[in-house]
């Protein structure tokens, strides 16, 4: 078995090259097609870049099944421009793939699915709410399989209010289901707004506590040295009869001085102008697609 | 006339229970999920066989779905069991998405279906499923007529790779084909031969469908009847087979007739070969409490409504 992410190698300016060179991509694929969640997209791009080039144990070729291997579900699929990026950028399809995002014939649909067999992808995600419950499915077969590797997910704080989550969340407590690393992109905005005035959230850590979760802080969640030892600190934490969410503090728009700490980015595409200003604060690093 | 011979009247669930129990011996990779129904969906044999694959998900059907649609990944054929309302109408977005969309190896099966499951009343009565599951791309759709034929069936959608609903009932009904037989996705089955007019059947209408056949006998009328287990892929060559041969249809099904069988074969025929056509199904209504019985005659869904339908579509033909 060849193992092409786990390397643990890169040293944090590498990492910072890599999520310039994804922030980029997350602007020129929205840009280009004038619609797709950037705002998102860019607060996650760290936890991506992290996850994939650090944590995330995993085969060199793809495999729907992914057994033997650790696995990452996207339940906020409407961020796919982070996800494609950071897939092509690690290997599973060509960069200059990017170019298709939601065009028409395309495999990178507007929310990530396995229709068009887009290696890197295992479940449809856009209607939210039900990416937890698809982890912890997979997660029960990789104990019936004896498969010691973990399940990873990333859920918007906002799609907590979907009440599919909280069933997830009480199966998961309730049952031990203790191989699953949940996150929670913790920016407090979504598409109408702060979730505070569209609908409050409450104190998030005393309810994943309350249901009988072991829930890590991450504070500065756009910060790779700190997300790296999360995730590290989190991995240490599993196997102890208790799921794990790490809450995520992340700014919205993150690295795009004009897009972050406002929800006006979540669903809109960046002008020719905007895009400019945007790339200028992103220098090319691995080479644009 | 063949003679099918009730060997005693028994449960399509108990069917799909002793089918699941059987599967769990011979396929290490059959998993079975329940929303708190275990007893009422005869799980209970597979879960004291096989604990370590049973998943009591209690009341959270949209979680059991989409547990069961990651379950797939790894190699495991997830059987959800519960009710057939809250097997559809309750989680039809997880399925949609996580399900059939993802194209995953899911068995969503569903016991309680229509009119049947009685006294509890219509918050529990669907007949709508039938419509809701074939509209979904790449989705299978089962309605077994006995304890045997559902049995069958729970056995051979394991082997069958794709998403599938399998639909069966909650009374004690007649048992009439063969045990041990084998079930095949798709394939329509001629119970009788005739050439007045073909009575095409899905579920608990199939046994109604064979008692009319023998009253519109015994008044010179010449049925045939065609078991439809599979809604979808529906068998279409034998439809528009027996439509050519008989030039009448009667559809019955224990199903609202918008959404159900008997709209899938008209719209078989209206491509084919236009042929007048009545339904047997539930009028655009929802039901109600009562006995099976007494609400299968309220709402006309028995041997007598077939043999009314059946006269009145011979008097319809050119």
């Amino acid at each position: 078995m060849h193992e092409i992410n786990f390397n643990s190698m890169s040293t944090t300016q590498q990492l910072e090259d890599f999520v310039s060179q994804v922030r980029r991509d997350i602007l020129r694929q929205v840009h280009q097609v004038n619609s797709g969640h950037p705002g998102g997209s860019l607060g996650c791009a760290e936890f991506f870049s992290v996850l994939y080039k650090e944590v995330l144990q995993t085969k060199e070729t793809f495999s729907m099944d992914g057994k033997e291997e650790d696995l990452f579900f996207l339940s906020n699929g409407h961020i796919s421009p982070v996800f494609y990026s950071v897939l092509a950028r690690t290997g599973y399809f060509p960069v200059e793939e990017l170019n298709t995002f939601r065009k028409i014939n395309s495999r990178l649909q507007g929310h990530p699915t396995t229709h068009e067999g887009l290696p890197g992808i295992r479940i449809a995600s856009g209607s939210l709410g039900q990416g937890l419950s698809v982890a912890i499915g997979a997660a029960l077969t990789k104990k019936l399989n004896n498969d010691k590797h973990l399940v990873y997910t990333l859920h918007g704080d906002g799609e907590l209010q979907e009440g599919q989550n909280w069933e997830a969340i009480m199966y998961a407590a309730g049952k031990g289901v203790d191989n699953i690393i949940a996150t929670v992109d913790y920016n407090k905005q979504q598409i109408d707004g702060a979730t505070d005035d569209v609908l409050p959230l409450g104190n998030l850590k005393a309810k994943f506590e309350a249901f009988g979760w072991d829930v890590l802080e991450v504070e500065k969640g756009n910060d790779i040295e700190a997300i790296k030892a999360g995730l590290e600190q989190a991995k240490s934490r599993t196997g102890n009869k208790k799921p794990v969410v790490i809450l995520l503090h992340t700014v919205m728009g993150n690295g795009v001085d004009f897009m972050m700490h406002t929800h006006a980015w979540h669903g809109k595409a960046p002008n020719d102008e905007q895009l400019a200003t945007g790339l200028a604060q992103n220098p090319e690093t691995l080479g644009d697609y | 006339m063949k003679i099918y011979e009730n060997t005693g009247n028994k449960d399509t669930r108990s069917g799909f229970g002793v089918g699941l129990t059987e599967l769990g011996k011979s396929n290490p990779n059959v998993v079975a999920l329940c929303a708190d129904l275990t007893g009422s969906l005869k799980m209970d044999e597979f879960k004291a066989n096989h604990p370590e694959r049973f998943f009591q998900i209690g009341i959270a059907e949209a979680n059991m779905i989409s547990i069961a649609a990651g379950m797939t990944i790894g190699g495991k054929i997830p059987f959800t069991g519960t009710f057939a309302n809250f097997s559809t109408g309750r989680v039809y977005d997880q399925i949609r998405q996580s399900v059939a969309y993802s194209g995953k190896n899911v068995k969503i099966c569903a016991s309680h279906a229509g009119i049947t499951l009685g006294e509890d009343g219509a918050t529990h009565q669907i007949l709508e499923d039938l419509g809701l599951m074939k509209m979904l791309p790449g989705m299978t759709v089962i309605n077994t007529c006995d304890f045997n034929q559902t049995k069958a069936a729970t056995l051979a959608i394991a082997e069958h790779d794709g998403p599938v609903y399998l639909r069966f009932g909650r009374p004690k009904v007649a048992n009439f084909t063969p045990a041990n037989q084998t079930f095949e996705i798709g394939k329509a089955l001629h119970l009788q031969e005739g050439t007045d007019v073909s009575i095409i059947a899905t579920g608990h209408l199939v046994w109604e469908a064979l008692e009319a056949a023998k009253v519109l006998n015994e008044a010179g009328i010449s049925a045939e009847v065609i078991n439809i287990h599979t809604i979808k892929p529906l068998d279409e060559e034998a439809i528009v087979a027996s439509a050519k041969k008989t030039g009448a249809v009667v559809t019955a099904e224990e199903h609202n007739f918008l959404g159900g069988l008997g709209e899938s074969v008209a719209r078989t025929l209206a491509q084919h070969l236009p042929t007048p056509q009545e339904f047997v199904a539930t009028q655009d209504t929802f039901g109600e409490s009562g006995t099976p019985a007494q609400l299968m005659e309220k709402y006309g869904l028995n041997a007598a409504a077939i043999v009314e339908k059946a006269k009145k579509v011979i008097n319809r033909k050119a």
